[in-house]
């Protein structure tokens, strides 16, 4: 659906040239959620603008849903641009305009007509579930209701491809899961192929399929979201999986158990997939004579199955605790031993 | 209403109601007309500054710099001046120089400008993401301009159009001098010239009963307009 080759835009400032995006090959798959995350000024922003050319290449390719748009220019680029919506971190509404005038507003854009327009918005605004507000102004509208009109007014004209900016970063957790949650319901209906940018891995985990983490323009490592949960090979994907998966007291509250001495060994075991809900415990002390006790635990939803880390400490006679590994391993779950022999 | 007669005729003794009413007809004329043509005059021109300037839709340095001077020349020269310097182009124009419509071309000219760097400001307020917004849904630049960019701004184009006015009215004051009628004219004319001190205070308390109509209107439509 969605081609870059050697896509790249540097800007021309005062102190000389920034390269906000150097030389990216990507691409997207139809009917995908399509996460691209990294730190502040990695280049992310610029690399969605440059997908509907509200920033021009400086060298490149950039392909959606068939079409070259690196080639197109003025009525072309307009035509394509209406089959790729795009919302934003700061919603980007017409304050001027009521909720229904704002989502009509691309089918005026087009040229609908008006009885057809009115229609369309009604669907519109049941899809996002803004039923009995399209008489409001944006600024009486809660952030995460302006959003829901952003989705609205971006999908009007049945775009290919929804671009998400930020898209809940000015959003509390709670809102922005129920944005999330929108947005997984509209790529299911709609088979829509979303691209998301974002500094927080937990909406990667939440909802996309792939990831690609970027850094400095460029792209450090991509694959689908559980793998890289799985098996992070830059440091950088790693510091973004544990925002996940290990909020940052557990390793102190952890390390803190290490001074008892009755701990024993201290493993932190990573499931993934349908074994992340299975009774590996429940076996473990079933079979063997070793005494196991739960730290610490934590399983993430994703959508492709779920992602877990559990640290247990177990005691017992060495032997059985070598065993005890083993047998855990022969299981698909991968252990590390932290603390102990 | 004897009453009210005898008490005017004390109050006022030198007060001819006919010729106040009439100059007051002369100056809503001349500030009306042209505030009407100074609304359309600025908007483009206060357009055509925003949109010429850096990273904007029509990006145009030398237009820019032609449109800057332009407004910024005839918003610096003091109103008495440029009527004197319009004479040769409005006789011209209208073929005379007197009556209310021959302050009609200066007013619009000194004023125009003098709004247009108001419009630009209200342009300037817009947030980009919106024009931005727009742009991705795939606009052109006349949808944005008519769409986005003028209804987004429409409160300050109000608010701006109103201080506008009330400049205009003390202009059309001043446009007395070269014989166009009004109540500068009047005031001037036969209330100072001829020491009628009280012609000068009512044609004072008239000007100022029309500014203070002309704010109420643009405060009560900037108020309604403004959705933020
Ligand atoms: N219009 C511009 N002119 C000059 N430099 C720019 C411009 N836009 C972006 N840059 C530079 O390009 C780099 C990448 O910026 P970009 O906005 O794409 O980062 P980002 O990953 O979206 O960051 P953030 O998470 O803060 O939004 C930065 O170094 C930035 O300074
Ligand atoms: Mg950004």
């Amino acid at each position: 659906m969605i081609t870059l080759s050697k896509l790249a835009k540097t800007f021309q400032t005062r102190d000389g040239q920034v390269t906000a995006v150097d030389h990216i090959d990507l691409s997207i798959e139809k009917g995908e959620i399509f996460g691209v995350i990294g730190y502040s000024g990695a280049g992310k922003s610029t690399l969605i603008r440059l997908l509907n050319m509200l920033e021009t290449p400086s060298s490149g390719q950039v392909t959606v849903a068939g079409k070259n748009m690196n080639e197109l220019s003025g009525k072309g680029l307009r035509q394509a641009r209406q089959e790729i919506g795009m919302i934003f971190q700061h919603f980007n509404l017409l304050w001027s305009r009521t909720v229904a005038d704002n989502i009509a507003f691309p089918l005026e854009i087009k040229g609908m007509p008006k009885s057809e327009q009115k229609k369309r918005v009604n669907e519109l605004i049941k899809l996002v579930g803004l039923e009995g507000r399209g008489g409001s102004y944006p600024s009486q509208l809660s952030g995460g209701q302006k959003q829901r009109v952003g989705i609205a007014r971006a999908l009007a004209n049945n775009p290919q491809v929804l671009l998400c900016d930020e898209a809940t970063s000015a959003l509390d957790p709670k809102t922005t899961d129920s944005i999330l949650d929108l947005l997984v319901d509209i790529n299911k209906k709609l088979n829509l192929t979303i691209v998301l940018i974002t500094h927080e891995m937990h909406v990667i985990r939440k909802i996309c399929h792939r990831v690609a983490v970027m850094e400095n323009g460029r792209i450090a490592e991509q694959g689908p979201v559980l793998d890289i949960f799985k098996r992070p090979k830059e440091e950088m994907t790693k510091e973004f999986v544990k925002q996940v998966t290990e909020p940052e007291e557990t390793e102190e509250a952890i390390r803190h158990l290490f001074k008892d001495d009755g701990i024993g060994r201290v493993l932190q075991l990573t499931f993934t997939g349908s074994d992340a809900k299975r009774s590996l415990i429940t076996d473990v002390v079933r079979k063997y004579d070793v005494s196991v006790s739960i730290l610490q635990g934590k399983i993430s939803q994703t959508q492709h199955g779920s992602y877990g880390s559990l640290f247990v400490s177990v005691t017992g006679d060495n032997q059985l605790i070598d065993e005890t590994i083993a047998f855990i391993r022969s299981q698909q779950v991968e252990v590390e031993v932290i603390h102990g022999e | 209403m004897n009453k009210i007669l005898a008490a005017n005729g004390w109050l006022f003794p030198n007060v001819n109601w006919e010729n106040m009413w009439d100059a007051t007809g002369e100056t809503i004329y001349m500030s009306v007309i042209a505030l009407a043509f100074t609304f359309i005059f600025g908007i483009l021109l206060g357009l055509l500054l925003f949109l010429t300037d850096k990273g904007q839709l029509w990006q145009n340095k030398a237009v820019h710099a032609v449109t800057a001077a332009y407004v910024n020349i005839f918003r610096s020269i003091p109103f008495i001046i440029l009527i004197v310097l319009l004479i040769p182009f409005t006789r011209s124009l209208i073929g005379t120089m007197l009556g209310p419509s021959a302050a009609l071309p200066a007013l619009i000219i000194g004023a125009a400008p003098f709004y247009a760097r108001m419009v630009e400001i209200a342009l300037r307020e817009i947030d980009k993401g919106v024009i931005e917004a727009s742009k991705s849904m795939g606009a052109s630049n006349r949808q944005i301009i008519f769409k986005v960019l003028l209804p987004e701004s429409m409160p300050a184009l109000v608010s701006g159009i109103t201080v506008t006015a009330i400049a205009l009215v003390s202009y059309t004051a001043m446009a007395g001098v070269i014989g166009a009628g009004g109540l500068g004219d009047l005031a001037y004319r036969d209330g100072f010239q001829r020491n009628n001190s009280d012609i000068t205070l009512v044609a004072t308390i008239v000007v100022l009963i029309i500014v203070f109509i002309f704010q109420f209107i643009g405060d009560y439509l900037t108020n309604k307009l403004d959705k933020r």
